[in-house]
C-alpha cells in the first residue's frame, strides 16, 4: 500500500496573512511530500510494509519512524488549522482546559511556553491520555504521542521551516499567527472521539 | 564579563552566492545574539561566566544541573556559531594542504572521500544540528554530527561524539532556509565554496597541541 500525500484542507492562500501560501508551497509541496516519497522508499521489503501509518510509527525506528511520524504529524497539523480557526473552544473542550490549566488564557500561554521552549525542531502537543487526562507536551523532531497510545488534541508545528519565510527567527509571532488559525471544532472532535465512556 | 557578539571577519554579502547576505545578517544579529544573551543569562549568578565559553561547555559537569541545559544549549550556539563564521570567508573553498591534507588523506582515505562522509552527515541529520570534522581523543580526524547545538567538545555521553571540532557545518534550517528552503543538499554543496582552509588548518594545527 502506498502511502499518500493528502491533500490541504483549504487553498493555500487561505491562512494568509498568518501563514503565507509560500509557506504552505514549501511546506506542504516539498516538506510534507519529501516525508511521504521516504516513507515509500523505505517500506518495501519491511515487515511494516501494510501496516496502517499509525502501527508503522508505533513499531518502527530510526528514518522508518521519523518519516512515518513526520507525515502523520502533518496531516494532522493541517486538520488542526482553519481559515474559519481561532477564537476559544467551546463545550465539554472548554471545560477541561480549565479545569486543567486554569483558564484558556492560562492554557494558551502554558502551550506557548512550551512551544517557544522547544528547543531545535519539533512539535508542541495537546495531549488526553488513556485516563482522560490532557497535558502539553513539547516533543522533539518527529515526536508524535501516537507513539506511546496517547490521543492528539492539537499540534503546533516548531520545526523553522514552519515559519522561517513568514517570521524569520520570531517564532513567538509565528504563535500568534497560530492561534488565529486554530480548528476549534476538529479539536474538539478529537477530544471527544478521546473521551472515555 | 560577559560574553559578546563577536563581529564578522567579512561583510554579510562576503560568501555570496554561496550564502546570502540576508541569512548572513539574520543568522549573526539574531540567531546568534539570542544564544549570547541566553547563555549570558544562564551564568549571571554563577563565576562560571568567566570561563571561555569553549572551556565552559566542555566541562558541562562543573556546571550546576539548574542552568546546565541552558548551558548547553546556548553556550553551546554561541561558540558553535563563533567557529562557523571563521571558517568561512570569501576566496575560501578549493581544499586543504600541509598538515591537514595529509592527515585527511591517511585517516580519512582522502579529500574526496571525507567530503561525501562529511556532505552525508550533514545531509542525513535529522532535525537541527552540525557536521563536523574534530579531531578525536586519540588524535585522529573524525566526521560526525551533533543534534541541536550540542558539539563534540561536550562529550560523547553529550553530544555522542567526542573531541575537538575543526570544522563545522550549521544545518539548523535557519542557515539555509532563505535561499535554499528545504534543498539541504544544494546548502551543502555551496558550503564547500567559502571554506577557509587555512583557518581550518590553524585549528587543526591547534587541536593538535
Amino acid at each position: 500500500m502506498k502511502h499518500e500525500l493528502p491533500e490541504l484542507p483549504f487553498a493555500e492562500t487561505a491562512l494568509e496573512p498568518h501563514i503565507s501560501a509560500e509557506t504552505l508551497q514549501y511546506h506542504h509541496g516539498k516538506h510534507h511530500a519529501k516525508y511521504v516519497a521516504t516513507l515509500n522508499e523505505l517500506l518495501p521489503g519491511t515487515e511494516l510494509e501494510g501496516e496502517s501509518l499509525e502501527e508503522i510509527i508505533r513499531r518502527a525506528s530510526g528514518k522508518l519512524f521519523n518519516n512515518a511520524a513526520q507525515v502523520w504529524n502533518h496531516t494532522f497539523y493541517w486538520n488542526c488549522l482553519s481559515p474559519r480557526g481561532g477564537g476559544q473552544p467551546d463545550g465539554p473542550l472548554t471545560a477541561v482546559l480549565e479545569q486543567q490549566f486554569g483558564s484558556f488564557d492560562q492554557f494558551q500561554q502554558q502551550f506557548n511556553e512550551a512551544a517557544k521552549g522547544l528547543f531545535g525542531s519539533g512539535w508542541t502537543w495537546l495531549v488526553q491520555d488513556a485516563s482522560g487526562k490532557v497535558s502539553i507536551q513539547p516533543m522533539s523532531n518527529a515526536g508524535t504521542p501516537i507513539r506511546q497510545g496517547d490521543t492528539p488534541l492539537l499540534t503546533c508545528d516548531v520545526w523553522e521551516h514552519a515559519y522561517y519565510i513568514d517570521y524569520r527567527n520570531a517564532r513567538p509571532k509565528y504563535l500568534t499567527g497560530f492561534w488565529n488559525l486554530v480548528n476549534w471544532d476538529f479539536v474538539a472532535q478529537q477530544y471527544q472521539a478521546a473521551a472515555p465512556v | 564579563m560577559a560574553y559578546t557578539l563577536p563581529d564578522l571577519p567579512y561583510a554579510y554579502d562576503a560568501l555570496e552566492p554561496s550564502i546570502d547576505a540576508r541569512t548572513m545578517e539574520i543568522h549573526h544579529t539574531k540567531h546568534h545574539q539570542t544564544y549570547v544573551d541566553k547563555v549570558n543569562a544562564a551564568v549571571a549568578d554563577s563565576p562560571l561566566g568567566e570561563k571561555p565559553v569553549d572551556a565552559l561547555i566542555s566541562d558541562l559537569g562543573a556546571v550546576p544541573e539548574a542552568i546546565r541545559t541552558a548551558v548547553r544549549n546556548n553556550g553551546g550556539g554561541h561558540a558553535n556559531h563563533s567557529l562557523f563564521w571563521t571558517v568561512m570567508g570569501p576566496g575560501g573553498g578549493g581544499q586543504p594542504t600541509g598538515a591537514l591534507a595529509s592527515a585527511i588523506d591517511a585517516e580519512l582515505g582522502g579529500f574526496e572521500a571525507f567530503k561525501d562522509a562529511f556532505g552525508n552527515a550533514a545531509a542525513t541529520r535529522f532535525g537541527s544540528g552540525w557536521a563536523w570534522l574534530y579531531l578525536d581523543s586519540s588524535g585522529k580526524l573524525a566526521v560526525g554530527s551533533t543534534a541541536n547545538q550540542d558539539s563534540p567538545c561536550m562529550g560523547a555521553s553529550i553530544a555522542g561524539i567526542a573531541g575537538t571540532p575543526i570544522l563545522g557545518l550549521d544545518v539548523w534550517e535557519h542557515a539555509y532556509y532563505l535561499k535554499y528552503q528545504n534543498r539541504r543538499p544544494e546548502y551543502i554543496s555551496a558550503f564547500w565554496n567559502v571554506v577557509d582552509w587555512n583557518a581550518v588548518a590553524e585549528r587543526f594545527a591547534q587541536a593538535q597541541g
